[in-house]
């Protein structure tokens, strides 16, 4: 004990604290190791081809901005606020995904939140038990449920054979191949990402403030709009997010179900490259990423990244 | 103080439930599947009284005010608040404040906003709404503190807000389940001395839960000692320190000794035990128990002194030898051991005229009969 004061206070505390900083910056080294191997194999082989694939936007087929140049061109105008703006059908593309992007977006939202009220609201037993449930269309591939739809959707379908044999229709009614199949398959495909983050966030909210709020007055309508929503909104805002950017790339789905006018970006990049412009093909792509990626910084700005990614007890 | 100045005194001379309500609770139960929480509790609660349900943790408190709160239904009985029935009427209907056992205020609003909050349910106006937000502030001594969100504030700050909530639409019964739990010891009497100061400025009537029985003590009007769902006694606190109904309250209030016997001689004043290999002690009547039956003769280690001649009328005596001595500032704590294995703890001042005994010691023990109890 004695030893020890002494040469404690024999060590100069500068020494000391630069100690504890070496050790600090080890850890952190550490930390560093632990990432390393998956660092080292996404950018050698994604970051690099994406990266070299995306400058193709600008050397192919010569140096220069003519691959965007079909963007801009005009074929037509759209008055929006009174400002008249350049449209034409590569825009119209873009237009059609983000609306494509948005409805899907709202109605998984409308879906998913009661599911996930009701799921955070159960015991975590019968939970994680019925998120079973919720998780199985994963084990299946977006192809094969795609197909699945068409099976149902088609002339021939399953929906257009009962309803012919109960003699609701007279002839086969058009459900395949229409903005509706669409949006049925990507909403059915996009479900559980829209109800995981929207089911962690519900879990944490503390279901005491609910109670709360009625002792202190409040019909459960109050409850709902003034405590439980407002601290659900997280959960809202990353499961929106997460949904919209993947609907923006969606190819699979709309390509099988969707109609000749439900042309998403993914599919016109597609039709570029068959026809070998990798340029255009190229262009397109990275405008869809500076596209996803402003969505995105502009989302999280507007709500703060805590809010999107924290905790509801904020 | 009379009604008509504690109503003054709230600036509210009408009397708009400014005052406490009686709280009758009629043979509720409450049942979750076999596990009885509650078990045909009745309690009759004055207008403005501070009543503790006190008991140890799963003993059916929190179920009890939450049947009253309306966010549990009992299984049977039921409860009225002013002689009217509330089995019927919503929480939100009840009108009765409740601060919860982590306070529960809202994360996402601020201070002056989870005051408003019951007051903007009751649709009263902004105006209103400001300056009794700012004026039950100050009762809670938080001036000022409107702007502040509940993670800026500390524990005991939280807490004053959530009383502050719980008490700025003038309920007329406040529920506190184990308000001060989450708190240090030295916070925690301060705000015991607060809350019971509030008590008696705005007479509402109190129902508060603790499994600490110090500061059920300190609080309560009166006492309801719960075990298992059961009540075993209600009553002020020092007819449960002094007469425990049971060995349970005897056990969980205060520290007492006991000593197990038969009852052998149960008539008029005074009750015989029969204590194998010590002999007969004595302690008063209680009615209700016949002779035969093995009881335990209980007694406050205070109540028991060390004397050289204490035969006296009036008085049980015991010789016995000291196990254990621990020195506790004031006073030392005996461990006693009896002839025939049992254990008696006494505590001795520390004064002078005192006489100080050691581990081995020969020791003779005495108390007043009266002092005494068969539970
Ligand atoms: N929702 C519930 N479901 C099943 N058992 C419950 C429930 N709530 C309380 N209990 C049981 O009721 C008993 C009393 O609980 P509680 O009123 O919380 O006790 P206390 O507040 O005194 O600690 C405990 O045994 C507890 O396990
Ligand atoms: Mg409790």
């Amino acid at each position: 004990m004695a030893t020890l004061t002494t040469e404690m206070a024999a060590a100069p505390r500068e020494a000391q604290s630069a100690r504890f900083a070496a050790l600090r910056r080890r850890e952190q080294w550490r930390y560093l190791f632990l990432l390393a191997p998956a660092l080292v194999f996404l950018t050698a082989f994604y970051g690099y081809p994406v990266a070299s694939m995306l400058m193709r936007a600008f050397y192919d087929p010569s140096w220069g901005g003519q691959n965007f140049a079909p963007l801009v061109e005009a074929s037509s105008t759209v008055e929006v606020l009174g400002l008249s703006l350049p449209m034409n059908v590569y825009l119209r593309v873009f237009w059609i995904t983000l609306q494509i992007a948005l409805v899907t977006t709202v109605c998984t939202l409308l879906l998913g939140y009661p599911v996930a009220y009701a799921l955070s609201s159960i015991s975590p037993g019968r939970a994680n038990l019925l998120m079973m449930l919720v998780l199985i269309p994963f084990w299946t591939s977006i192809l094969v449920r795609s197909y699945a739809w068409m099976v149902l959707l088609g002339q021939e379908g399953i929906i257009n054979e009962a309803l012919t044999a109960a003699g609701a229709i007279e002839n086969p009614i058009r459900l395949l191949n229409t903005r509706f199949a669409v949006y049925l398959g990507m909403v059915h495909i996009l479900l559980p990402f829209m109800i995981l983050p929207l089911y962690a966030v519900m879990r944490g909210i503390d279901r005491n403030l609910m109670r709360a709020a009625g002792n202190l007055g409040a019909p459960p309508a109050a409850v709902f709009r003034r405590i439980f929503l407002p601290l659900s909104l997280p959960g809202i805002a990353a499961g929106c997010l997460l949904v919209f950017i993947l609907s923006l790339g969606f190819y699979i789905t709309p390509q099988l179900l969707g109609g000749q006018r439900d042309v998403m970006v993914s599919m016109l990049i597609q039709q570029q490259v068959d026809l070998l412009k990798w340029g255009f093909g190229s262009a397109l792509a990275l405008v869809l990423l500076v596209l996803a990626l402003v969505i995105y910084l502009v989302f999280t700005r507007l709500l703060g990244v805590e809010r999107v990614f924290g905790s509801a007890r904020a | 103080m009379t009604a008509t100045a504690n109503r003054e005194m709230r600036g509210d001379p009408d009397g708009l439930g400014a005052l406490g309500a009686r709280v009758v609770f009629d043979r509720i139960e409450k049942r979750y599947g076999a596990v009885v929480a509650v078990n045909d509790v009745s309690l009759d609660i004055a207008p403005g009284e501070f009543v503790t349900l006190l008991g140890p943790s799963g003993s059916g408190k929190t179920t009890t005010l939450m049947m009253l709160a309306g966010f549990e239904i009992p299984t049977a009985g039921e409860i009225y608040v002013d002689d009217d029935p509330i089995a019927a009427v919503p929480p939100y209907r009840r009108n009765i404040g409740m601060v919860f056992q982590n306070y529960a205020l809202f994360p996402h609003m601020t201070v002056g906003e989870n005051i408003a909050f019951p007051l903007q349910m009751r649709r009263m106006s902004r105006a209103e709404i400001a300056s009794k937000t700012g004026e039950v502030l100050e009762l809670v001594g938080l001036p000022g503190y409107e702007g502040r969100y509940p993670r800026q504030l500390s524990g005991g700050q939280q807490q004053r807000v959530a009383v502050a909530r719980a008490l700025v639409f003038n309920p007329r019964v406040l529920l506190m389940d184990e308000p001060l739990g989450a708190l240090d010891k030295q916070l925690r009497e301060r705000l015991q001395l607060e809350i019971k100061a509030l008590h008696e400025q705005l007479g509402v009537t109190i129902i508060y839960v603790t499994h600490d029985q110090e500061e059920a003590l300190i609080m309560s009007d009166r006492i309801a000692v719960m075990n298992e769902g059961l009540i075993e006694q209600f009553g002020q606190p020092t007819d449960l320190y002094d007469e425990p109904a049971t060995r349970f309250v005897a056990d969980f209030i205060g520290e007492s000794n006991f000593i197990d016997g038969t009852l052998t001689q149960h008539d008029g004043a005074t009750a015989c035990v029969d204590v194998s290999g010590l002999g007969e002690l004595h302690a008063p009547a209680r009615p209700g128990y016949a002779a035969g039956t093995v009881v335990a003769l209980t007694v406050r280690p205070e109540k028991i002194v060390a004397a050289e001649n204490g035969s006296a009328p009036g008085m049980n005596a015991v010789a016995g030898v000291v196990e254990d001595v621990v020195f506790v500032g004031e006073m030392r704590r005996y461990v006693v051991r009896m002839p025939g294995g049992q254990r008696l703890v006494l505590k001795a001042q520390n004064r002078i005229g005192v006489q100080n005994f050691e581990r081995g010691d020969p020791i003779r023990v005495c108390w007043n009969v009266a002092d005494g109890r068969i539970v």
